[in-house]
Parts: C-alpha cells; structure tokens; sequence
C-alpha cells in the first residue's frame, strides 16, 4: 500500500497518524507538504487532524482551497482511497468531496474523550478488518464535530449505505448520551457514493498500540492494508 | 472600497452558540429576547472603485471561501 | 550623542508609575550619567521589575539545590535541562499567568501555555507535554464561574490546536484566590543532549534576527503588570492582555525546530515578558557583547510605533535569534515556507551596550553590565509564620459512609473530568496513562521504550499553615506521584505563588517555604532545574495561600512498566507508609467537621524516601498492578479513587485498634502509597525485610466498596457524587 499524508499548516495529528500507518503496513508514509501538486501513483491519500489554518474562518475552510486539493480531486477522480480524519473531515466536506459540514458540538465545549463508533458496514476498504455492527472504542478530540446535513442529504446518505460509523453506547445503541457532539443522526463518518472516501471525527489513529489503551483502532488500518496491497 | 461580508447560519441550521448568547441575556435579566442568532463579518480592503464591480467580486470571495453555502447564508454591503 | 527626549518628560514621577522607586531611579540617574529617555526608562522599567529581575526573591532562590548528575542546565537558561539517557534531554518549565488570567481569563491563560511552550521550544526541544496548576476562588460566586470557564477554554483553545497534549495538572478553590486565581502552565519538551540551544549571544557582527509574528501595541508594560498589587481599578488595565495566536505558534515550532537541524543558530531566545528589551538584553548579557538594534526592521501589525512601544511591546509569538551571517538565507528560506516574518533587526557589537536605533534617531543607549550587576536585590524582612497549636482529639461527627460522600464530592476531591475532557490528551499518540489514570501522566518518547512520568502538585493550606512543612510536602508529593507509576524521580521545576513580598509574614512564608522544599530536594535527589516567581498575588490587601506549585518529572525506562491507579478484580490491598491518624490541616477536619485548623502533617523525609524507593522497587519487579499515594482526604479517598478509576469495588478490612477509624482512614499522613496486589503476603514479607511499614487493608472486587464498619456504598453512587461537582457549577442547565 503506497500512502500519503498530506500536511497543512497547522496539521497535529500527522505523527500520530504515519505511526498508525507504519505499525500496521511497515511501510513509512510519504509525507507530503500542502503545496505539492502531484500525488500519483498513491493508493491512499490521507488528511490527518489538527487545527490547519487554526481553525479561522472555518475549519477546513482555507485548506480546501490549498494547492494540494487539485491532487487530491484527481487521485479520487482516479478512484484512489482518501481518509479524512477529524480536520480531514472537515476539510473534505469543505472541498466538497463529502457532503454536510461539521459544525460547532452542540455543548459549545471541545470534546476529547473516547467515544463508541458503531461499524455501519463492513465490506468497504476501510473496515474490512470489522464486522458489521461491531462497536469500536476510539479516542476524539475536536469542537466542530457536529455533523450536519439537510434531510435530503441525510435520507439519501442512509438510503445508499453510506453512513460508516456512529456514536453509540459501549453496547451498540444510538443514544443521545452517546451522540456527545450532537451529530445528526448520530453520524460519526460518512462515505463517498463510491465508498472510497471515508471521512470521519474521531481518532482511531490514535488507539493502535496496547501501550497507549487499546489496539480498538487498528482493524481500520490492517483492513486497509490488506484491501489496498498492490 | 471596503466591503463588508456579513456570514450568518442559515435558518434550519441550528446555532448553539446563538442559543447560549440567549439563555445568557435571559439569565442577565433582558427580558424579550426572543431567537438569537450569531454570525460574523468580514471587512474587505478592495482596491477596486466600482462599487457594481467590488460587489460581485465580494461575493465570489463569499461563494469560495468566506462562507460554506452547506450551511451559511452571506450578504455582502459596499461600504 | 545622547538620545532625543521623547514627547514625555522624564523624571520621577513617571518612574513610580512605571514602576521604579525613588532609590532604583536614582540608582538609574547614575548609571546613565544623564536623564534617561522614555525608552531607556522603560527598558530599566521592565528588566528590574519583579517579573525580570527576581529582586526580591533572588536571594532565597540562590539556595535552593540545583545540581545532579543527570541536571544537564540547572536555573538560569529558558527552561530545565535534565538528562533522561538514550543520548536524550527533557527540558521543562513551569510558568505563571496569574495577573492576565484574571484580567482576561481565555488570553490569560492561553497565553500562559503559548509562553511556556516557546521556553521550552527555544531551546531546541520538541514540546511533548503540558501541564498545569490552578488555583480558583470560591466557586460559589459568580466571577470564579466566569474564570474557571475562560481558563480551561484558554489552555484548551492554545495546548490543543498547537497540539502538544495536555496531559496532567491540578486545581483547587479558596476563597483567598477570589481576586487572583493562579494559572501556572507547564511544558516538557524532549531535545538530542548533544544539540541545547542556549540564549547567550557571541560573535561580533553576527546578524540579529526577528521571526514570528508582527508587534503590536500588545501587552506593554506587562512584566510591571505582572509584579504589582491589585487594585479596583484593575479592570482599567485590560487593553494591556495580549491575545494568543496558536496557529502561528504550531508554525514557529515547527520553523524553529527545522532551523534547529541546521547549523545557523548562534543563539535563540523567545520574546516572552518584556518582549524584544528582556530578549535583547539578556541575549547580549549572558554573552558579554553589546547590541544594537534598528527598529524600522521590525516587523510591525501597527502604524506610528513608538521605539517606546516596540521595545516594551508584549506581543505573542515571537522570537530572536543570533545567526551564523552565511547561513541567513537558508534561515530566510525556511521561516519563508512557513509564512512567518523574518527581519535581520540588529547586530552583536563590542560596546557593551545596547543601542536601540528608530527613523534615524538613537532612541536608547544602555550600558548592558550595570544594568544587570546593578538591578536592585532585596532582602526583605521576614517573619515566620507562628507554629499552630496541636489538635487535639477531634471527634466524628457522620461517621465514615456519610463522610466520604461529602468528600468525594467537595470541590478540591470532585472528579475532574469535565476539565480534563476538554484538553486533548492524546494528541501525538504517546499517552500512555491520560489525565486521572495515574498518579502521573505517562507520555512515551515517540519510537521508543523511554517514557515520562509528569505531575504537578502543591497543598496550599499546609503551606500557609507551616510554610516550611508545606514547602517539603509539595516537593514530596510530586516525588511521591511519580515514584507511584514506577518511574524514577529525576527534577522540578516550580512555580513560587505568593503575595506581597514587602510584608514580612508574606516574605517570611516564601523564606520557609524555600527551606521545606530544599530539604525535600536533598533528601529526595530531587533537584530544581527551572523555575518562576509570581509576587504580589494579592488582591486589595487579601494575600492568597502562598502556593509553591511544584512540576516534577521523572523517567520510566520502559513506558510497558508504568502502573496506573485503577484497580482490577481479585487483587489485595496493601498500605505502605506508617499512619498515625493525623487530622490537622485534613480535608475531613475542613469538609467534615467544619474547621481550618491545626499543623499539617510533618513530612519525614527518610521515611518519605524509604517508603518510596520500595514501593517503586515492588512495582518495576512487576509485583504491583495498581497503585496510588494517599493525599488529600486520605486512606479511604484514596481507596475510593483507585475503586473509580478502574470500576472495581473493594472490600476494606477494620484499621488497626491504636488508632480511631475517622482518623486511620481520613487523616493525611505522609510517605504513604496504596497498592493493589496479586500476593499481598510476598509484600508485605518484601516491606517487613526492608523495614518499610505496611499493611493488608482489604481486597478488590464487586461493585461496591465496603467499609471496614460494614457499610456499603454502590460505585454508581460513589460515582455520580464524585462527578457531580464540576458539571453543576459549569453547566446548570445542561
């Protein structure tokens, strides 16, 4: 698996991420900086978390105009596999490679703890390593991880299958406790219409070694590299 | 020529940060205050002179960047 | 050529405002042979300010013990140097915001963490942890509620988008800090030991250089801010809080660190308290050339800057460097790719002085050696704090189920969750054991075994009772948590909070205070690498407790061996340390029984170190699944806490018959640690062989906790009134 992260200023999560990458592939990650332009010959492309452009404005809202997202369109136009996690996310549907957007949390706090995320389906490249309707622990730090879409949006979302995880209870339900950041509908993650593109908040990066609490994360990374080995 | 871009929520997106600003003026004793909601302005410094033409280009900064149309509204005034 | 006069006159009435009293003015006549100007007496304004210069504490400062084998830079440089092996340094500081904080609580504290990071940043480290120690007021008036919302926002807002995890810290409340809450911030950064990057300018000629953001009228005169009393007119002095900008901090960090690679530095310095005049000062101080800077270089957010302004200006997010004169381009070139401003400002030169140049005119000419040799030291008069009377039998009024739940849920013991929740913990993926997991953090050194072990801790209500015991239990405390997770104590850092100097029971607090902890030092292998001063903590004539936070760090050679305090099912419990049931100075006596009163507890020291060293021997030989020192609110709270962190109850057997139950189980004896383990006599047999005091107390298991009267209590219970505190205060609604 050949796999990027690319880095825009302002970017935290990218070490933690490669490490994530490495563990699980043995395989560095290129590192790429937010004004290259060519990302062929990938075949993942990930956007890792932090606070790019600090958040001003909007987040995600400046990365998404950087140099580096025409690469980023053209590795999707080439079917290529994209992450976003947390910023990533933002920045994705910022970009508009993913519907909604990610608003304020509800509670107007940051959130850093672990959350539940419920594995919506299991049969993409990303989650091949879980079962469907597996609950997962994972560790998020954001305070715009409110997901937000229009009904229309939502309904459509659900009715193609592309919700990828939500918040839910240690046992798997979709409660409002659960839904710390007040997502609509609970969604933690969302795919494209070609599920090659998968953007979520939460952190399973972060959750990959045994040391550090809990390998609940890793199944993301070892299906990945499974689905995507040359 | 400045501009000013005003970028609001639009109606049907909730704005919590709007809610709290009410539940904390009803708290400080205002009594009639009904929705609250928060957005925020951008002051533009254009060098453009035309004001038909500083407009436009205000608001193709607003449709880019300035606001997200998914959830936002803008307006944009020629100062 | 003497410098233009500015538009104010000079004399000594604007002294006093800015600080300076009639005999370090006069002392400033002299030096400069002439009347200074505007700029020359801001410049003296702000390096013997409190904040700079340390006058009235230095004296006492200089005994603390510094020095270790593995201390790589004691006091002195930006931050501590330790050696931590694998060709590894730790480098970390503790520094207080506390007068920002209070003006603007959100900027305040923000700022407090951006300015800690660059003392660590600027030395060549990569900032892998923060930390803090707080201090709030009462948390019944409305005012703590606002500041205690604005400070954890600020530490978040700053440590999180900069992403460096915040992982560890502690809070308290007292009504002494209603007009001065106490923001200290910590930071520890981890450097190759061969490759420190020190302040000390050198080589005439070389090019001195601004990088970071542009200057602002921001905070001026914040140092003098910063070493002055309080009064009503407080709220005037708002404009003067800086405003913190994370994003381009997390860029100057990672501009920083790859001019660091290179070979360009000559010396580096961040702009923190008195901006570009401490830097350029100190700079050219510590490596006795002279320094001539033209302010029309510098990189300016505003119009018609004054020399004045600009040199006193307190923006964020800067720094100054001496650079190799043929390496500049490649530094260009890499603060370019990160969009930050890069000026050649000013030059090292021979004179000796620093001269300080704007729109062609000499704003400032200073000799540089009598303006440090001869900035004022006092040595204030002391008074000691009178030893109070003993306590005497204290009888218990609720008994040990209903005393614990109000414990556990008073605000110094309340969970802290709703705090911790909004610091990313996690970030950089080395968080072995978060906030609450531990009796320290644990962070991991990225790629390898090697890890952390981090803490903040004083008990201010012992202090102010016996400075000098309350000195020694801070330094015990940080050694005592680290020791806990089994990592090996290396240093401190500490934060030295305290009121107005110019009163002898106050400086007699910090003269005692300073004792306790030098004894604790010695006695621990515990040295002070880095430091801070916080004065005049008082507001309207009402002192805070005098409150020496203490950061301590400590090493763990292989992060898979560090335990945290959650018990597990099927284990023993085993007290190690003596108990003698001492309530003087107790959160029981204060929560309980309604009274402040009383010696605190004596820290024997030996025992303290004794105790210690077994407990971390039991741990790293890989006998102890858990463990946690017994602190606040004593044996049962500890218990209870262990019972929470892990969701596993416990059974607790009767106290020995010498000593009654309330005070065998709520007081706060010294030196003593609980552990949770698979054979309890194996340990106890270890503890008697070496001479260690220790004791089974009960098992774990179920869901609840069963006292050694027979009551039980549900851990759903316990919990939900541990954890009520902080959402109730903060978010009535929610």
């Amino acid at each position: 698996m050949k796999a990027a992260i690319v880095v825009f200023p302002g970017i935290n999560r990218e070490r933690d991420m490669a490490i994530a990458l490495e563990t699980c592939s043995g395989h560095k990650p290129r590192m790429v900086w937010h004004k290259e332009t060519d990302l062929s010959g990938l075949d993942l492309v990930v956007i890792p978390g932090g606070f790019s452009y600090g958040d001003y404005l909007r987040c995600g809202a400046m990365a998404s105009q950087s140099p580096v997202m025409g690469a980023i369109r053209a590795h999707a136009a080439r079917g290529g596999h994209i992450l976003g996690v947390c910023n990533g996310f933002q920045i994705l549907t910022e970009a508009g490679l993913l519907p909604g957007a990610l608003l304020r949390n509800a509670g107007l706090r940051f959130l850093s703890m672990d959350c539940h995320l419920r594995v919506e389906r299991a049969d993409t490249a990303f989650t091949g390593h879980y079962q469907t309707g597996a609950v997962f622990r994972s560790p998020m730090a954001h305070g715009d991880g409110n997901y937000f879409a229009d009904d229309a949006t939502l309904d459509r979302l659900e009715g193609e299958n592309r919700v990828a995880f939500r918040y839910v209870t240690p046992s798997g339900e979709t409660t409002a406790a659960a839904n710390r950041n007040g997502s609509a509908r609970n969604i933690a993650g969302i795919y494209s219409e070609n599920l090659r593109i998968l953007g979520l908040m939460p952190h399973p990066e972060d959750l990959v070694d045994p040391l550090m609490g809990g390998t609940d994360g890793k199944p993301l990374f070892d299906g990945l590299v499974a689905a995507l080995a040359a | 020529m400045k501009a000013v871009v005003t970028v609001m929520l639009k109606t049907g997106v909730l704005d919590p940060q709007g809610k709290a600003i009410g539940q904390a003026l009803h708290g400080l004793g205002f009594a009639g205050v009904g929705e609250v909601r928060a957005g925020k302005v951008i002051e533009l410094e254009l060098a453009e002179t035309d004001p038909a033409k500083a407009k436009a280009s205000a608001e193709e900064m607003a449709r880019k960047l300035l606001a997200n149309t998914v959830i936002e509204s803008f307006k944009v005034e020629i100062a | 050529m003497a410098p233009q006069p500015n538009k104010r006159d000079v004399n000594q009435a604007l002294a006093r405002e800015f600080g300076l009293s009639a005999d370090e003015y006069a002392r400033v006549l002299d030096i400069m042979g002439r009347t200074p100007s505007l700029t020359e007496l801001g410049i003296f304004s702000v390096m013997w300010s409190e904040h700079c210069s340390y006058k009235s504490s230095r004296v006492w400062l200089k005994t603390l013990p510094t020095k270790a084998p593995w201390v790589i830079h004691g006091p002195g440089e930006n931050a501590g140097v330790v050696d931590i092996g694998e060709g590894l340094a730790a480098i970390f500081k503790m520094e207080s915001h506390n007068h920002p904080s209070f003006i603007e609580p959100y900027q305040g504290a923000a700022t407090g963490v951006g300015g800690i990071l660059r003392d660590v940043f600027t030395m060549g480290a990569r900032p892998i942890a923060n930390l803090n120690a707080l201090r709030f007021g009462d948390p019944a008036l409305p005012r703590t509620k606002r500041i205690v919302d604005g400070v954890v926002r600020g530490i978040g807002g700053y440590g999180n988008c900069v992403g460096v995890p915040t992982v560890g810290g502690e809070i308290n409340f007292h009504p002494s800090y209603n007009g001065n809450p106490l923001v200290n911030a910590m930071t520890v950064g981890i450097a190759d030991k061969t490759k420190i990057f020190l302040s000390a300018a050198a080589g005439i000629g070389n090019p001195v250089v601004y990088v970071g953001s542009k200057t602002g009228r921001d905070g001026i005169h914040g140092a003098t801010m910063a070493s002055a009393e309080f009064g009503k007119d407080s709220e005037e002095k708002r404009p003067t809080v800086q405003v913190g900008d994370p994003f381009t901090e997390k860029l100057l960090i990672e501009a920083c660190l790859e001019l660091m690679a290179t070979d360009a530095i000559v010396a580096i310095q961040d702009m923190g308290a008195a901006g570009l005049t401490s830097s350029s000062v100190e700079m050219a101080g510590k490596g006795g050339v002279g320094i001539e800077l033209d302010l029309d270089h510098v990189p300016q957010r505003e119009t018609h800057m004054t020399a004045y302004e600009m040199m006193l200006s307190e923006s964020q997010e800067r720094m100054l460097m001496v650079l190799r004169p043929d390496r500049q381009d490649v530094a260009r070139a890499i603060f370019e790719k990160w969009d930050l401003d890069f000026a050649v400002i000013g030059v090292l030169t021979d004179s000796g002085r620093i001269v300080v140049k704007h729109q062609g005119e000499i704003e400032a000419d200073i000799p540089l050696d009598p303006l440090a040799e001869q900035a004022p030291l006092y040595h204030r008069p002391t008074e000691e704090t009178p030893k109070r009377a003993p306590l005497g039998e204290v009888a218990d009024p609720v008994g040990l189920a209903a005393a614990l739940e109000k414990l556990i849920a008073c605000p110094d013991l309340a969970s802290r969750a709703w705090v911790w929740d909004q610091y990313d913990s996690t970030v950089g993926g080395q968080t072995v054991k978060r906030p609450g997991g531990a009796d320290a953090a644990i962070v991991k050194i990225e790629g390898r075994k090697l890890a952390l072990a981090l803490t903040t801790d004083c008990t201010p209500r012992y202090v102010h009772a016996d400075p000098e015991a309350g000195g020694a239990q801070a330094v015990a405390e940080a050694w005592r948590n680290i020791t806990a997770t089994g990592a090996r104590p290396l240093a401190i850092t500490d934060n030295m909070n305290f009121a107005n100097p110019e009163k002898p029971l106050i400086m007699g607090q910090f003269a005692a205070s300073i004792r306790g902890m030098s004894a604790a030092c010695v006695a621990l292998d515990f040295p002070v690498v880095s430091g801070n001063v916080s004065l005049y903590n008082e507001t309207e004539g009402k002192p805070i407790l005098p409150t020496p936070a203490i950061g301590g760090l400590g090493v763990l050679e292989d992060a898979a061996q560090a335990v945290g305090l959650g018990l597990a099912p099927g284990l023993d419990l085993v007290l190690v340390g003596g108990t003698k049931g001492w309530l003087g100075q107790s959160l029981w006596l204060r929560e309980v029984a309604g009274r402040e009163d009383g010696p605190p507890p004596p820290v024997d020291l030996a025992a303290e170190r004794f105790n210690g060293d077994f407990v971390r021997g039991q741990i790293l030989e890989g006998h102890v699944r858990a463990c946690h020192d017994v602190s606040d609110g004593g044996l049962l709270v500890a218990v209870t806490e262990m019972a929470l962190g892990g969701d596993c109850g416990a059974h607790l057997l009767p106290g020995p018959a010498g000593v009654v139950a309330h005070a065998f189980w709520f007081g706060e004896d010294q030196g003593r640690y609980v552990l949770a383990v698979q054979d309890a006599a194996a340990v106890l047999q270890a503890a008697a062989f070496a001479g260690v005091p220790a004791m089974r107390i009960g098992s774990s298991g179920g869901a609840e906790l069963t006292l050694p009267d027979g009551a039980t209590m549900s851990l759903i219970a316990l919990r939900r009134a541990n954890e009520r505190f902080f959402p109730a205060l903060m978010e009535p609604t929610g």
